[in-house]
């Protein structure tokens, strides 16, 4: 991460957020396009999510890594607190490397 | 409504939105020590904490540049992700404040959390106060969240030895369950992910994030639940 791409995120944030609360109040994003930019949030972190579970430098990033997050996920599900999932992740894949997996 | 209960009202708040500052710093410590097990210098980390201040697309940026994707791709998905700020702008404006100085800081606090905390208590003075009450302390403990968690990435030294590499995407997921309780959030978020991770071998790093956009084809009508 470069300054001027930290700096042209944090504006270009900051110019969404700002532009929210200039715009006069009759203005409204319809629904329709509020859905989408909630379900194009979505997509986007679960992609990330995806990406950063299953690959590593553009090929398979070996199993070790998925077993984790698979435990964290479920201990989320579980409504684990989420100190707890992110150790219970983190643990599985280190003993699992330690025992030999990749 | 008296003043002895409305006191009590104002002190809950408080001490709410401190609990949700608390929960919030806990996911900063996780930011900011990806980040530095990321190769991120202190003051880029702490630089991002202080002016992006929004967790999903600081961890987007930090994630598709450790992957070795380019500048331009980290901001385009950080800013994506970001224009569901837009909405929220327009649904708490009355909130914020009339005046444009209460504008103009507030704006850097419209954050997810501070935006449920203070709709949930309405629209008048008492949801004024929650926004600004729990966007001050948000930022706060964000923040310092993040100081502490590149502290503590500073002396892992070697991260994938103690798993971080699987806390990444396992701590994002849970923060991404509450919006999984939806169908189609469900739906276009598994189309997402396999799209991005079929992709990944043909694609330049970053990119397949951003191609998991495509997922939003099978977003369908609202479903109901």
């Amino acid at each position: 991460m470069t300054w001027p791409a930290l700096l042209s995120l944090a504006a270009g944030t900051y110019l969404i957020r700002l532009l929210g609360l200039l715009l006069p109040g009759r203005v409204r994003v319809s629904a329709h396009v509020e859905r989408y930019f909630d379900l194009g949030a979505t997509a986007l972190l679960l992609a990330l999510v995806a990406v950063s579970t299953f690959t590593q430098d553009g090929g398979f990033a070996g199993w070790a890594r998925p077993l984790g997050v698979v435990v964290g996920a479920v201990a989320a599900w579980r409504r684990v607190p989420f100190v707890l999932v992110v150790i219970l992740a983190a643990g599985t894949t280190a003993l699992l490397r330690l025992a030999g997996l990749p | 409504m008296d003043v002895g209960s409305s006191d009590r009202t104002l002190r809950e708040d408080a001490r709410d939105a401190l609990a949700l500052a608390v929960a919030v710093s806990v996911v900063a410590v996780s930011f900011g020590a990806l980040a530095t097990a990321a190769g991120l210098p202190l003051l880029i980390t702490m630089a991002m904490s202080l002016l992006v201040l929004a967790g999903g697309a600081q961890f987007l940026a930090v994630a598709i540049i450790a992957a070795g994707g380019g500048a331009v791709a980290a901001v385009a998905g950080g800013l994506l992700l970001n224009l569901r700020h837009l909405p929220y702008g327009l649904a708490v404006a009355d909130v914020v404040g009339d005046r444009w100085p209460a504008k103009v800081f507030g704006a850097h606090l419209l954050i997810d959390e501070v935006v449920a905390f203070s709709r949930a208590r309405g629209s008048g003075a008492r949801a004024r106060r929650a926004y600004w009450t729990s966007g001050i302390l948000l930022a706060t403990f964000w923040n310092a969240g993040t100081l502490l968690g590149v502290m503590a990435g500073s002396a892992i030294p070697d991260p994938s030895v103690f798993g971080v590499d699987a806390a990444f995407p396992a701590a994002l997921l849970a923060l991404l369950l509450p919006a999984l309780r939806q169908s189609d959030a469900r739906r276009v978020g598994l189309a997402s992910a396999v799209i991005a991770v079929a992709s990944t071998p043909f694609l330049a790093p970053g990119l397949p994030v951003l191609a998991g956009l495509l997922g939003l084809g099978v977003a369908g009508r609202r479903a109901s639940s």
